[in-house]
């Protein structure tokens, strides 16, 4: 090694050659590679170009080069249609009840999971509250119609016999229930699957933090509070931050499988919104605008999200 | 081993605290009694719609089942697979199901290897990119477009080709490797093995446990996607899968108004037949398979759902 740093022609050289001598080795991690990074390409960031369409008057068939530019027209198009903010409107107040739904119950369901002390029984539980984040959201969703119908759906028959209600509610038709009748099929289908990080991250804190807690005399729902949930703090975090960077890609599934003619003020959100006034007409440019407008709204509430936290409780995720 | 004992310990403790303080006994019973009515919960629409499909269809009708079918028959799953549409999906789904996940788990974990070798000079470059696609898609309309143009829309490759490579499943992969002892490499290296034979005879099959959670999440992920079919296939009925035929029918008797083709010509083959029994004898079939298997990766998945979740 020293004679050849003394060396100045051969150190001259030498990075040169060494960095062909790696490239040799590693040739087979390069063809083990490279065809799924163009894939990704492909696939992933080829749509990204696609962005250029909502600048365009697209139209199919026609060059990239022959496209007529519009500048912003569609986006000026889309700020100024009334329906738009209907849309966002729906959009946001179901992204933000299922964030906070999302965020809370899991935690609070593992918490409780974690208080009990019967293995078979937690085993089971467990088991059983994954089972609907593993059926597709039609079936899902029609289980959930099903359930609130009103002949023979079991929730209207709960409500019935507490004498809740005098008739059967039409859950499905009522478009200020859709919104929670949304959340509900979120928490009912994934809330087992969300735990099971908050689970694991559980099972990681120290006996000895409850041995001496239970010494101090601390009950359990102090232990819960004072170890349990502060232990499993920047777990809740991070997964607070990434779903917020989801926030607006929280899907259009529910909804378009949930909804219907009577709700859809309520059941519309933007990606529908792109799918019935772009795709289904032709308007690829503004389904495009559409689309743009949501995946940078979604960029800008993870950096914000992350920023917020980074600076309050040093946990971030970039 | 240390923990199933230390939990029993706990467990020990747990009991002679409850015997002793009021307030956790409070505590210990609001906990069993809410994890009771979860469990209900959740459990028993499945139930219900298991009993209605096995139920007789007249009867049914009349409503009133609960878990348990009044008049039990096959019928309904007899009349379902004379349905020729339905074959059809499951067949497709099935394919792309099977192609799908082998197809998967062969690309993200080839990948994932070259992303575990800290030695590799592009890792850094690569992992960024993948990492992006997490967070930045292009939307649904590009994402159309692109398949146009690359002439895929009514073929059976646009269920496999888009989602080859997933960025998460490629880092819940790549995490399990790490944990690897890269002894095993050295040595295989020291006998004069590429870095294709490492991956293929070292790595692979001590990956089995990751692999077996990534192709959980695939076959699931294929099994249970409809909406591709809409945007792509839809109109080319020999390649529609099961759950977009699910979703077809369960939606076309919710909107009576725009009743679809498929849906009328169900009713007539099934003239008798109230279309409740029948919509959950498809629900149940659709179901079913992977109800099957989802218990038995338990240990995996729950592992490299964590996994995954450090990583990204």
């Amino acid at each position: 090694m020293k004679t050849v740093t003394s060396n100045a022609e051969n150190a001259y050289k030498l990075p040169k050659r060494h960095a062909w001598k790696v490239f040799r080795n590693q040739q087979y991690l390069y063809y083990m590679s490279i065809p799924f990074v163009l894939w990704v390409f492909v696939f992933q960031y080829l749509p990204l170009w696609g962005w250029t369409m909502a600048f365009q008057k697209y139209k199919p068939g026609l060059g990239f080069l022959d496209q007529k530019w519009v500048g912003l027209e569609h986006f000026s198009v889309l700020f100024g249609d009334e329906h738009f903010y209907q849309v966002l409107r729906n959009t946001l107040a179901m992204s933000l009840m299922g964030l906070i739904a999302g965020f809370i119950v899991p935690v609070v369901f593992a918490l409780l999971l974690n208080e009990v002390r019967v293995q078979v029984m937690k085993r089971f539980v467990q088991t059983v509250s994954y089972l609907p984040h593993f059926v597709s959201w039609v079936v899902a969703a029609g289980i959930v119609t099903k359930m609130l119908s009103t002949d023979g759906g079991v929730v209207n028959d709960i409500l019935m016999n507490l004498h809740l209600i005098d008739k059967p509610l039409q859950f499905m038709a009522e478009g200020n229930l859709f919104w929670g009748i949304v959340t509900g099929a979120d928490i009912w289908k994934e809330t087992g699957w969300s735990a099971i990080i908050y689970l694991a991250a559980i099972s990681g804190i120290g006996p000895e933090l409850y041995e001496a807690a239970r010494v101090d005399g601390a009950s359990r729902l102090q232990q819960m509070w004072h170890i349990t949930l502060p232990g499993i703090r920047p777990t809740i975090i991070v997964l607070l931050i990434m779903s917020i960077g989801h926030l607006l890609g929280t899907g259009f599934e529910k909804q378009f499988l949930l909804g219907n003619h009577l709700v859809i003020d309520y059941s519309e959100v933007l990606d529908l919104y792109a799918l019935n006034y772009g795709l289904a007409m032709g308007r690829y440019s503004f389904g495009t605008a559409i689309n743009i407008f949501n995946s940078v709204i979604s960029l800008l509430l993870l950096f914000a999200a992350n920023g917020i936290f980074k600076r309050f409780t040093n946990e971030s995720i970039m | 081993m240390e923990s199933v004992k230390s939990s029993s310990f706990n467990s020990r403790m747990g009991r002679r605290l409850k015997s002793k303080s009021p307030q956790d006994f409070i505590l210990e019973l609001f906990v069993y009694v809410f994890l009771i009515v979860v469990t209900v919960a959740t459990i028993y629409p499945f139930l219900n719609v298991l009993a209605i499909s096995f139920n007789d269809s007249v009867d049914t009708v009349r409503g009133g089942i609960t878990i348990w079918p009044r008049e039990f028959t096959f019928r309904n799953y007899d009349l379902i697979f004379t349905f020729g549409g339905l074959i059809t999906g499951f067949k497709i789904s099935v394919l792309r199901t099977v192609i799908g996940t082998v197809a998967g788990l062969f690309s993200g974990s080839m990948l994932a290897y070259t992303l575990s070798r800290s030695d590799f000079r592009a890792r850094r470059f690569i992992s960024t990119f993948l990492a992006i696609t997490m967070y930045v898609s292009g939307g649904l309309i590009p994402g159309f477009i692109l398949m146009k143009n690359l002439h895929l829309i009514d073929t059976f490759a646009v269920y496999i080709l888009p989602g080859l490579v997933s960025a998460f499943n490629v880092f819940v992969i790549r995490s399990f490797i790490d944990g690897l002892p890269y002894a095993l490499q050295e040595s295989a290296k020291l006998d004069g093995a590429n870095d294709f034979t490492i991956y293929w005879r070292v790595i692979l099959p001590l990956c089995k446990p990751a692999l077996a959670t990534v192709a959980l999440f695939l076959a699931v992920g294929q099994w249970n996607s409809w909406f591709d079919t809409y945007l792509f296939n839809g109109s080319n009925e020999s390649l529609t899968t099961l759950q977009y035929e699910l979703m077809k029918i369960l939606q076309s008797t919710t909107t009576t108004a725009t009743n679809s083709q498929d849906a009328a010509n169900m009713a007539q083959r099934m003239q008798q037949v109230s279309p409740e029994s029948v919509k959950m004898a498809i629900t149940i079939i659709v179901t079913v398979p992977i109800l099957v298997v989802y218990p038995f990766l338990q240990k995996y998945f729950v592992k490299g759902m964590t996994l995954g979740a450090v990583k990204s």
